[in-house]
C-alpha cells in the first residue's frame, strides 16, 4: 500500500501550504523562511510546527503526573457503615470484590486501560515517527484516529468522582470527596489530549513521500 | 482531474509572505513535564519530610481498626494513621502499628493514652456517631511527661474523664451495678457534676466497685459523711400531698446515674480526701438511714424491761434517732440481783451540734463524737426508760438531760460501750400508784356511810313527833293557829323533801369513795343544815308545848 502511494506528489513537495487559521492555500518559495499567510497573516507551516517536541513534552508530563494519579487518593467515600479513601486501582478492586463487576470493569478501561495505552500508543507513534519507520502507516493513522476519538472518554473517572461529590452531601451520613490524586489524573487525561492534538498525523506519511518536511 | 486545470489552479494561488529568519528559540511547551516534575518531586519531597514517627499500641481486639484507613485522633484532629494491624506473638492481642504525624511527635510520651472510639451509647451520651460515618478510629490522650514512648497499651473503654480535667475520683462499694456504666451521670442536686469513670466486680465477687469523678469545684461537696444513692430508679411518693414521683432526669432512668447528698443540717463535716470509700444504696431513704455512723452503747437498767422489745425506738425528745437491737438479763457478780443490759445503737450524727457561724478545726468524726457525747454525760445525759402508752405498757428508750442525777461516765472500755442510765419514769409512777391506792383503801367510807343513814333516821323521827304534835294542835287550836301550823306543816314538808334529796344524794355518795371528793364536803354541808333545822324545828315543839298561847298571843316578850 505504501508503495502504491509513494509516486504521488503531494501539497507540499509542489510548494504549496494550507494556512491553519483561514485555510488558505498559497505557494511557498523558501522553505527555510518563516513565511506568513498573505490572508490573514498568520504563520505558515507545512506540518504542525514542533509537534514531535511538544507531543513528547505533554507525554511525558503525562507519565510523570500518572504516578501520583495511581498512588495518590482518587476518592473519599464516607457513609454510615464505612469510611474508605480509595486510589485508582484500590476502587477497582473494592468494586469487583463487592460484585460491581461491571462498573468495575468499565471504570477499569477508562481510568486505567485508556491512559495508560493512550500513553503508550502516542510514545509508539512518536518514536516510530521520529525514526521515519514505514511500517505500516495505514494502522497507525487509525490507532491515531482511535485516540483522538477516545481522548475525552477517559475523562470517565473525573466525571463519576465530580458527578459523585456534587450529588453525594448528604451532611453526616455519606460523603463523597476528591482526593489529589483526581487532579493529578485529570491533569493526565488532558495533557494526553493535548498531546494528541499536538501529534501531526501527517508525519507518519512523510517517510514515504521520501521528504523532509520540518516546520 | 488533468493536469492542465491543476496548473492553472497552481498559477492562481497566491505567493506567501516571507519573513527574515529568526534565531531558535526553546519551545515553552517543556515548562509542561517540569513543572509535572517538580509537582510529583514536591510530593515525594513532603511525603518524606511529613512521614511521621512510627508508634505501636496492642489492645485486646482489632474490632474496627483496618490498616491505612483507621485514623488517630486527638482532639478531634487527624495526627495519625494505622499503617498494619498484627497479631501479637502469643495470640492474646492485636498490636497495631501507626504512624503518627511529625506535629504529633510530642504528644508520644510514656503516659499517653491511646483507646479505640466506637459509636456507643452509654452513660448519657451518644458518643462517637461521628464513627458510623468515618469509621472507628483511635482517640488519643496526651500524657503529662516529657518521656518519649514509641510502644503503648491501649485502653479498652474509653476514659470518662480526661486529664486535664479538674476535679477528685472516689470510690462507691455497691452489692449491684445497676444500669450504671462508664460515663454514667452523677448527680447533686439534680445537676450533673461528674461521671463514672469505671465499673468493676470486687475480687471476692460480693459486690461491685464503681469508680467516680467528680468535676472541681463540685468536688468540694464531697464530705466525709456525704452518702450515694442510684438515682436510676423513678421514686413514687404517696403522701397527703399527693403522688410525688422523684427522679433525677430522664437520662437516668434510661442509662442509670448516681446521685449524692450530705446529711442535711448535721454540722459541716470536713471535705473526703480523694479515693476516699463510699457506700452506694439503693435509694435516697436507704442511705439517709444507712449513712449516718452507727454508734452501740449498752444501757444497763435495774428495773423491769416488760414491754421494751428489740426494734423499739430510742428517742430524743420525740425524735427517734436510733433502735434498741438487743434485750437480756444478766445476775450480778454477787449473784444477789438482775440487771437488765439493754443493746441499742443509734445515729450520733443527730447529736452534731450545728455549727452556726463557729467554724471549728474539722476533728475525725468518731473522736470528736466521744468527746461530745462525755460531755453532754456531764452535764446529765442519760438514757432511762419510758413509757409509750399506759394501755398497751409499750416502752422506749429516752435519751435527755435528766436534773438532779450523780454524775456518770461512758465506760468507753465495755465493748459495746455502756452509757449511763437513770430509772426510769415508769418506776416512780408505779410507786405513786401503789400509794394512792393504799391511802384509798385505809378510807373508813363505811363509817362515813353510816353516820349519815343515822342522821337521817333521827331526823325521821323529829319529824314524825313534830307530825303529831301538829295532829293534835288540829283538834285543840282555833282556826287562826291552824293556818299557822299548815304553814309550818308545809316548811316541814319541805325538809322532809330536802331530807329525801339529801338521802339520794348520800345514796350517791356511797358510791364515791374518795372522801376529799367535793360531793362529800357538800354532802355533810347539806347534813349540818338539815340537822340544824330539825333542832330549831324542835325548839319550836317545845315551846309551843309549854305556851300553847303563844300560837293565839304570839311569843311573850322576856323580861
Ligand atoms: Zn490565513
Amino acid at each position: 500500500m505504501t508503495q502504491v502511494n509513494s509516486g504521488i506528489p503531494s501539497a507540499a513537495s509542489n510548494g504549496l501550504c494550507s494556512c491553519h487559521v483561514c485555510r488558505l492555500v498559497s505557494r511557498r518559495s523558501r522553505f527555510s523562511r518563516r513565511e506568513h499567510c498573505p490572508r490573514c497573516g498568520a504563520t505558515l507551516h507545512f506540518r504542525k510546527p514542533r509537534s514531535i517536541e511538544r507531543c513528547w513534552a505533554l507525554v511525558i508530563a503525562s507519565y510523570i503526573l500518572y504516578i501520583p494519579a495511581n498512588l495518590l487518593v482518587m476518592m473519599e467515600t464516607g457513609s454510615l457503615i464505612n469510611y474508605r479513601k480509595d486510589t485508582i486501582v484500590s476502587g477497582v478492586v473494592h468494586l469487583w470484590k463487592t460484585g460491581s463487576w461491571m462498573i468495575a470493569v468499565i471504570v477499569f478501561i477508562a481510568s486505567v486501560a485508556i491512559p495508560v495505552l493512550k500513553l503508550f500508543s502516542l510514545t509508539f507513534l512518536l518514536i516510530s515517527v521520529q525514526r521515519r519507520s514505514t511500517w505500516r502507516p495505514r494502522q497507525r493513522t487509525r490507532l491515531f484516529r482511535l485516540l483522538e476519538a477516545v481522548g475525552r472518554w477517559s475523562m470517565l473517572d473525573i466525571y463519576v468522582v465530580t458527578l459523585l461529590a456534587a450529588l453525594v452531601q448528604l451532611g453526616s451520613l455519606a460523603v463523597v470527596k476528591a482526593g489529589p490524586a483526581a487532579v493529578a489524573f485529570g491533569a493526565v487525561v488532558i495533557l494526553t489530549m493535548f498531546a494528541t492534538m499536538q501529534f501531526d498525523p501527517r508525519l507518519i506519511w512523510d517517510p514515504l513521500q521520501k521528504e523532509e518536511i520540518h516546520d | 482531474m488533468t493536469d492542465t486545470p491543476e496548473k492553472n489552479a497552481l498559477d492562481d494561488i497566491p505567493e506567501a509572505v516571507s519573513e527574515p529568519k529568526r534565531r531558535f528559540s526553546i519551545q515553552l511547551v517543556w515548562i509542561i513535564p517540569i513543572v509535572a516534575a517538580l509537582i510529583g518531586l514536591s510530593i515525594a519531597v513532603k511525603a518524606y519530610i511529613d512521614r511521621g514517627q512510627v508508634i505501636t499500641i496492642t489492645f485486646k481486639t482489632g474490632e474496627g481498626l483496618e490498616a491505612g484507613k483507621t485514623k488517630l485522633k486527638y482532639k478531634d484532629v487527624m495526627i495519625g494513621e494505622v499503617k498494619s494491624i498484627a497479631i501479637s506473638n502469643d495470640r492474646s492481642h492485636v498490636v497495631v502499628t501507626a504512624e503518627v504525624t511529625k506535629d504529633a511527635r510530642g504528644l508520644m510520651v510514656k503516659d499517653t493514652r491511646f483507646w479505640v472510639v466506637r459509636a456507643r451509647i452509654s452513660g448519657g451520651n451518644v458518643s462517637g456517631l461521628n464513627t458510623l460515618l468515618g469509621g472507628s478510629y483511635i482517640g488519643v490522650e496526651a500524657g503529662t511527661y516529657t518521656e518519649p514512648r514509641e510502644d503503648f497499651v491501649g485502653l479498652e473503654s474509653p476514659p470518662a474523664v480526661s486529664v486535664d480535667v479538674p476535679g477528685r475520683q472516689f470510690v462507691l462499694h455497691s452489692t449491684e451495678v445497676g444500669s450504671l456504666d462508664t460515663g454514667s451521670p452523677i448527680f447533686f442536686r439534680r445537676m450533673q457534676v461528674g461521671q463514672v469513670v469505671g465499673t468493676e466486680l470486687d475480687r471476692d465477687g460480693k459486690g461491685v466497685t464503681v469508680k467516680i469523678f467528680i468535676r472541681s469545684p463540685y468536688d468540694k461537696f464531697i464530705k466525709v459523711n456525704t452518702y450515694f444513692w442510684h438515682a436510676s430508679g423513678i421514686d413514687l411518693t404517696l403522701s397527703a400531698s399527693g403522688v410525688k414521683v422523684d427522679t433525677e432526669s430522664m437520662v437516668s432512668i434510661l442509662l442509670g446515674g448516681i446521685s449524692f447528698e450530705e446529711p442535711e443540717g448535721k454540722g459541716d463535716a470536713p471535705p473526703a480526701p480523694p479515693n476516699t470509700i463510699f457506700s452506694l444504696y439503693a435509694t435516697r431513704d436507704d442511705a439517709a438511714k444507712h449513712a449516718a455512723a452507727v454508734e452501740k452503747f449498752v444501757l444497763v437498767f435495774k428495773e423491769s424491761v416488760r414491754g421494751l422489745a428489740v426494734g423499739a425506738p430510742v428517742d430524743l425528745r420525740g425524735v427517734t434517732v436510733g433502735e434498741v437491737t438487743k434485750i437480756d438479763v444478766a445476775l450480778n457478780a454477787k449473784g444477789t440481783d438482775f440487771t437488765v443490759p439493754v443493746e441499742i445503737q443509734f445515729y450520733p450524727n443527730h447529736l452534731l451540734p450545728k455549727a452556726n457561724g463557729q467554724e471549728k478545726a474539722p476533728e475525725t468524726g468518731d473522736r470528736m463524737l466521744r468527746r461530745l457525747l462525755d460531755d453532754m454525760v456531764a452535764h446529765g445525759f442519760r438514757a432511762q426508760i419510758k413509757s409509750a402508752s399506759l394501755l398497751t405498757g409499750q416502752l422506749y428508750v429516752a435519751l435527755d438531760f435528766v436534773p438532779g442525777t450523780r454524775p456518770a461516765k461512758i465506760d468507753w472500755k465495755a465493748d459495746p460501750p455502756r452509757f449511763p442510765t437513770v430509772p426510769g419514769s415508769m418506776e416512780k409512777l408505779q410507786k405513786n400508784l401503789i400509794e394512792i391506792v393504799q391511802r384509798i383503801e385505809k378510807l373508813p367510807l363505811e363509817q362515813i356511810a353510816g353516820d349519815a343513814g343515822t342522821t337521817i333516821r333521827s331526823l325521821d323521827s323529829t319529824l314524825k313527833s313534830a307530825d303529831q304534835l301538829l295532829k293534835n294542835m288540829d283538834r285543840n287550836l282555833v282556826p287562826e293557829a291552824r293556818s299557822v301550823l299548815i304553814e309550818s306543816r308545809q316548811a316541814i314538808d319541805e325538809v322532809k323533801k330536802t331530807l329525801a334529796d339529801a338521802r339520794q344524794t348520800l345514796g350517791g355518795a356511797n358510791g364515791v369513795l374518795a372522801p376529799d371528793a367535793p360531793v362529800q364536803i357538800d354532802l355533810r354541808d347539806t347534813m349540818r343544815e338539815v340537822s340544824r333545822a330539825a333542832q330549831s324545828l324542835r325548839v319550836l315543839g317545845d315551846y309551843l308545848e309549854q305556851h300553847p298561847e303563844a300560837l293565839i298571843r304570839g311569843k311573850k316578850q322576856e323580861k
